[in-house]
C-alpha cells in the first residue's frame, strides 16, 4: 500500500509540474506587478513618447525650413527646436524595449556620440552613405545634428554658408535631411507600436522569465543608467575609462553649453521612472520604489528606495555644481566632474546589486544551469 | 574488528542494482551532454569567451577552440558506452577524464552537481558495473551473478555523504532563522500556477521549506537505507527533486539524483527494471544463454581497496577544510566549493577594476564587458579567487599593451542573503601584487555580521 501511494504521489507531482512552465498565476499577491507595468506604460513611457514625437516633428519642420532657406534666423530656429527635442529624448532613451529593441536598438540611430566627423564629411562630399548601416550609428541622430547645426564652421555665418554657397552645399542639405528623416521615421514606428499593440503586450507580461517585460525593463533601466547616463555623459569625458580626460566626448559637444542641462533631464527621467512619477504631473504610482517597499528591503531602518533616492539627489547636487558645458568643466577642473561620476556610480551598486537581488529577477544574460 | 571488516568485504550480492545504476547514469550523462550541446553552451561558455577562470593548479586545462566539441563528443560517446556496458573500464575512465576536463576548463560554471558527477564517475572506475546485463558480457560470453556487496554500498555511501553534508551545511542561522535565501527566491516565483501568488509569498512557507529541506537532506539517506521506509523515501526523493526543478534552473541534476536513489533498492526491483529492457531488446534476438555464469572476483583488490578507502577519507574530510580559514565562510568562500554547499546563498556583487601607473598615480577604469561574458562577470563580482585571477589577467593584458608600472585595484560591493551591499575587497591593495594560494586572502574586508552554524 505504502509503495503504491508513494508512486502515485510521485507521478501526480511530476505531471502537475511538468506542464507548468509558462503559465501565468492569478493576482492575489499583495504586490501587483501588472499595476507597475501599467503605471510605467500609461503614465510614463507612452506620455514621454507622445511628448517627444511632436517635438521631433517640430524639429523636422524647422530643419526642412533651414534646408529650404539657409539663413541665420532659420538656423537659430532649428537649433532651438533641436534642444527642445534633445531634452525630450532624454526621457525616452532608456526604454529600449519592444519596437525600440526590434529596430536593432533604436537609440543607436538617435544618440551615439561623439560623432565621427569624417564619416559625415565623406558622406556629404561623395553622397555614398547608408544611415541604416551600423558603421553610421555615430554619424546620425542628435549628435550629427549637433555637428551640422553647431560645428560645421567657426561662426554662424560660416555654418549658413556651408548650406548655401559651399561647393558641397547640396551634400550638406541632403545629409541633414536624411538624418532628420531617419530619426522621425524610426520614432514614429516606435510610437505607433506602443500606442497600437505593444502596450497591452507589455503590461500583460508579468512573469519572472528572462524575456518578460518586467525583467527586461529592469535590465534596460539599469543598463541605461550605467552606460547611457553614468558612463557616456560623465565617465568617458572625465577620463574615468581612459588614461587622459576626453573633453571632446561630452554630449552635444559642438553646442558647447547644454551638456549639463541634458544630463539633468536624463537624471530626472531616471529618478521619475524609479518613483513611478507620472510624466505629465506629480502623481506617483506602482514602481520600483513601491516594490522595494513591499519587499521591505531595509538597512538601518531606511528602505533601499530611500537610499537610492538620496543617492540620486546627491548626484544631482554634484551635477548642479558643474559648468553648463561639461567639456569646459573637464578642462578647467575635472575633479568636480569625477565627484559627480562617483555619486552616480554609487547608485549603480544599489541598483545592480541590491535592487536586483531584492527583486530576484531572472537576468537576461545568464543562460546556464544553476546549482 | 578486522575480522568483521574482512567478513564484510567478502559478502556477495546480486549485481542487478549496479547494472541498472550504470545504465541510468550513462543515459543521464548522454542526455546532459546532448542537452548542453543543443543549448549552444559549448560555444557560449567555452569558445566565445577570450578568457577563462581556472582552478588553482589547473591553469593548463583550457578549452581547445573548436576542438572543444570533440571533448564533448568523446564524453557523450563514453557515456553511451557506459550505458550499454561496452568496453566498460575504458569507457568509464574516458568519461571521468573528459567530463572532469570539461569542468576544469572554466570555474565560472562550477556546480556542485558537476563535481558530484566527476566524483561518482571516478568511483565507478573501480566498480564492476559491467558484470551484469552489459555488452561486455555478451562479447566475453560470461556473466556474473554475484559481486562484492561493498561495491554497491560504496555508491550508497557517496550519495549519503552528499545528502548529509548538504543537510549539515543548511544548519546555519541564515537558513534556519532568517529563511535566507529562500525568502528572496521563493516570492520571485510568483508566476507559478496555484502556488506562486499564494504560499510562495508567505513567510511561514519560506521557513517551512528551509527547515524541511534541512531535515530532508539529513534524513533521506537513512530512510533509503531502511527497507520499510524505502519506497516512502523514494517518493520523497522524487517529490523533492521535482519540486526544486520546478523552482530553480538546475537542469538535469534532479533526474540524476532520482536515478541515483534507485541504487538503494534490492535486486528484485532492479531485475524488474531489467526485465523491461529485456522485453524491449527481444526483437533483436540477443542470445545470452551460452554465457558462463560466475562469481566476480577483483584481480587487484590490494590496489583497489586502499584507493577506495583514501577516496572516502578525502570525501569526508575535504568539506571541513573551511575550518582552517578565518572570517565567515559564505563571505570569503575560502573552502566553499567541493563541499556540497548547495543553494545556500543569494550573493551578488559589483566589482570594477582600476589600472594605475604606480609612478604617476594616474589610472583608468576597465570595462569588464570588454573582457568577460556577462556570466563570467556575474560570477567574478563576488568571489575573491575570481577577482584576483581577473586582476592578474588585466594587469598582464595592459602590460602587453605597453603600460608601465602597472597596479590593479578593485572596488567591490557584495550583498549576501538579503543584507544590503557592503565593500568587499580592500580598494587600496594592489591585486597585481597579490599571489593566488591556499592561504587566507587578507585583502577581503570583514563581513561585519555573523552566520552561526556549519
Amino acid at each position: 500500500m505504502l509503495k503504491k501511494t508513494a508512486l502515485f504521489l510521485g507521478l501526480v507531482f511530476i505531471m502537475g509540474c511538468s506542464s507548468s512552465d509558462e503559465s501565468k498565476g492569478g493576482s492575489t499577491d499583495d504586490f501587483d506587478r501588472s499595476a507597475l507595468l501599467i503605471n510605467l506604460a500609461d503614465n510614463i513611457i507612452i506620455p514621454a513618447y507622445k511628448d517627444f514625437g511632436p517635438k521631433l516633428v517640430t524639429l523636422k519642420s524647422a530643419v526642412d525650413e533651414f534646408v529650404a532657406t539657409p539663413n541665420q534666423s532659420n538656423l537659430d530656429a532649428a537649433r532651438n527646436k533641436w534642444l527642445t527635442a534633445y531634452k525630450a529624448w532624454q526621457h525616452v532613451e532608456m526604454f529600449n524595449i519592444g519596437k525600440a529593441e526590434d529596430l536593432n536598438e533604436y537609440y543607436y540611430f538617435m544618440n551615439i556620440y561623439p560623432v565621427t566627423v569624417s564619416d559625415i564629411e565623406n558622406g556629404v562630399s561623395t553622397g555614398a552613405y547608408d544611415l541604416n548601416k551600423p558603421n553610421y550609428h555615430d554619424a546620425q541622430g542628435f549628435p550629427a545634428l549637433d555637428y551640422l547645426l553647431n560645428g560645421l564652421a567657426a561662426d554662424d555665418a560660416g555654418i549658413v554658408a556651408k548650406f548655401s554657397t559651399d561647393a558641397n552645399a547640396q551634400g550638406y542639405k541632403t545629409y541633414l535631411t536624411n538624418v532628420i528623416n531617419q530619426m522621425d521615421n524610426l520614432t514614429q514606428q516606435v510610437i505607433t507600436d506602443w500606442t497600437s499593440s505593444y502596450r497591452d503586450k507589455f503590461v500583460s507580461s508579468t512573469q519572472n522569465t528572462a524575456t518578460s517585460s518586467l525583467n527586461k525593463f529592469v535590465n534596460d533601466y539599469i543598463f541605461y543608467y550605467e552606460k547611457g547616463l553614468r558612463a557616456n555623459k560623465f565617465g568617458i569625458p572625465s577620463g574615468v575609462f581612459s588614461t587622459t580626460p576626453l573633453p571632446e566626448k561630452v554630449e552635444a559637444y559642438y553646442n558647447q553649453e547644454v551638456s549639463k542641462a541634458l544630463s539633468l533631464e536624463a537624471l530626472n527621467a531616471v529618478q521619475d521612472v524609479f518613483n513611478g512619477k507620472a510624466f505629465n504631473g506629480s502623481a506617483t504610482g506602482a514602481s520600483f520604489k513601491t516594490y522595494l517597499e513591499y519587499l521591505k528591503v531595509d538597512r538601518d531602518g531606511k528602505n533601499l528606495s530611500t537610499i537610492i533616492n538620496t543617492q540620486y539627489d546627491l548626484a544631482r547636487s554634484k551635477i548642479n555644481a558643474l559648468d553648463t558645458n561639461f567639456s569646459k568643466q573637464v578642462k578647467t577642473d575635472n575633479s568636480k566632474m569625477t565627484i559627480a561620476y562617483d555619486a552616480l556610480q554609487m547608485a549603480v551598486v544599489y541598483l545592480k546589486v541590491d535592487m536586483v537581488q531584492a527583486f530576484n529577477i531572472s537576468v537576461d544574460y545568464v543562460d546556464a544551469d544553476g546549482d | 574488528m578486522n575480522t568483521s571488516i574482512t567478513t564484510y568485504l567478502k559478502k556477495q550480492t546480486h549485481p542487478a542494482p549496479l547494472a541498472v545504476f550504470r545504465i541510468g547514469f550513462g543515459i543521464m550523462m548522454l542526455i546532459s551532454i546532448v542537452r548542453f550541446w543543443l543549448h549552444g553552451w559549448i560555444e557560449t561558455l567555452y569558445i566565445q569567451p577570450e578568457f577563462h577562470f581556472s582552478y588553482y593548479g589547473f591553469e593548463w586545462v583550457q578549452p581547445l577552440g573548436n576542438y572543444t566539441y570533440i571533448i564533448f563528443a568523446i564524453c557523450g560517446i563514453s557515456a553511451f558506452l557506459v550505458a550499454i556496458g561496452l568496453k566498460y573500464r575504458i569507457a568509464i575512465i574516458t568519461l571521468f577524464l573528459s567530463f572532469t576536463y570539461i569542468e576544469l576548463m572554466d570555474k565560472t560554471t562550477y556546480l556542485n552537481h558537476y563535481y558530484f558527477i566527476s566524483v561518482l564517475s571516478f568511483l565507478m572506475i573501480f566498480l564492476p558495473a559491467n558484470s551484469y546485463f552489459s555488452v561486455d558480457n555478451l562479447l566475453k560470453k560470461r556473466t556474473f551473478f554475484l559481486i562484492p556487496k561493498w561495491t554497491i554500498d560504496s555508491i550508497k555511501v557517496l550519495v549519503s555523504i552528499v545528502y548529509i553534508y548538504a543537510g549539515l551545511a543548511k544548519v546555519n542561522s541564515d537558513w534556519l532563522f532568517k529563511a535566507m535565501p529562500l525568502k528572496i527566491w521563493l516570492p520571485s516565483k510568483y508566476d507559478l500556477p496555484f502556488l506562486g501568488n499564494s504560499v510562495m509569498q508567505q513567510e511561514w512557507f519560506h521557513y517551512a521549506v528551509s527547515w524541511s529541506g534541512m531535515i530532508y537532506d539529513l534524513c533521506i539517506p537513512f530512510l533509503l537505507l531502511y527497507k520499510r521506509t524505502r519506497w516512502f523515501a523514494f517518493a520523497l526523493v522524487v517529490f523533492f527533486h521535482v519540486f526544486t526543478r520546478v523552482l530553480f534552473p538546475i537542469g538535469i541534476f534532479p533526474y540524476i539524483m532520482i536515478v541515483t536513489a534507485l541504487i538503494f533498492f534490492d535486486a528484485d526491483v532492479h531485475e524488474r527494471i531489467l526485465n523491461g529492457f529485456r522485453f524491449l531488446l527481444k526483437p533483436f534476438k540477443i542470445n545470452s544463454e551460452k554465457s558462463e555464469v560466475k562469481i566476480y572476483h577483483y584481480k587487484a583488490q590490494k590496489i583497489v581497496m586502499p584507493i577506495i578507502t583514501l577516496f572516502f577519507i578525502i570525501q569526508l574530510a575535504f568539506p571541513f577544510r573551511y575550518l582552517f580559514y578565518p572570517n565567515e565562510l559564505f563571505w570569503t568562500e575560502e573552502g566553499f566549493r567541493f563541499s556540497w554547499r548547495v543553494m545556500l546563498m543569494e550573493k551578488m556583487g559589483y566589482t570594477t577594476f582600476k589600472i594605475v601607473d604606480g609612478k604617476t598615480g594616474k589610472g583608468f577604469l576597465v570595462d569588464n564587458s570588454y573582457f568577460l561574458t556577462s556570466l563570467q562577470e556575474k560570477q567574478m563580482s563576488f568571489q575573491p579567487d575570481f577577482i584576483l585571477e581577473y586582476a592578474h589577467y588585466l594587469g598582464d593584458h595592459f602590460k602587453s599593451q605597453g603600460h608601465k608600472n602597472i597596479q590593479v585595484f578593485a572596488t567591490s560591493y557584495v550583498a549576501l542573503n538579503g543584507r544590503l551591499s557592503q565593500p568587499y575587497v580592500d580598494a587600496t591593495v594592489d591585486l597585481y601584487n597579490e599571489k593566488e594560494s591556499f592561504q587566507h586572502k587578507d585583502w577581503i574586508l570583514p563581513f561585519n555580521d555573523e552566520i552561526k552554524g556549519f
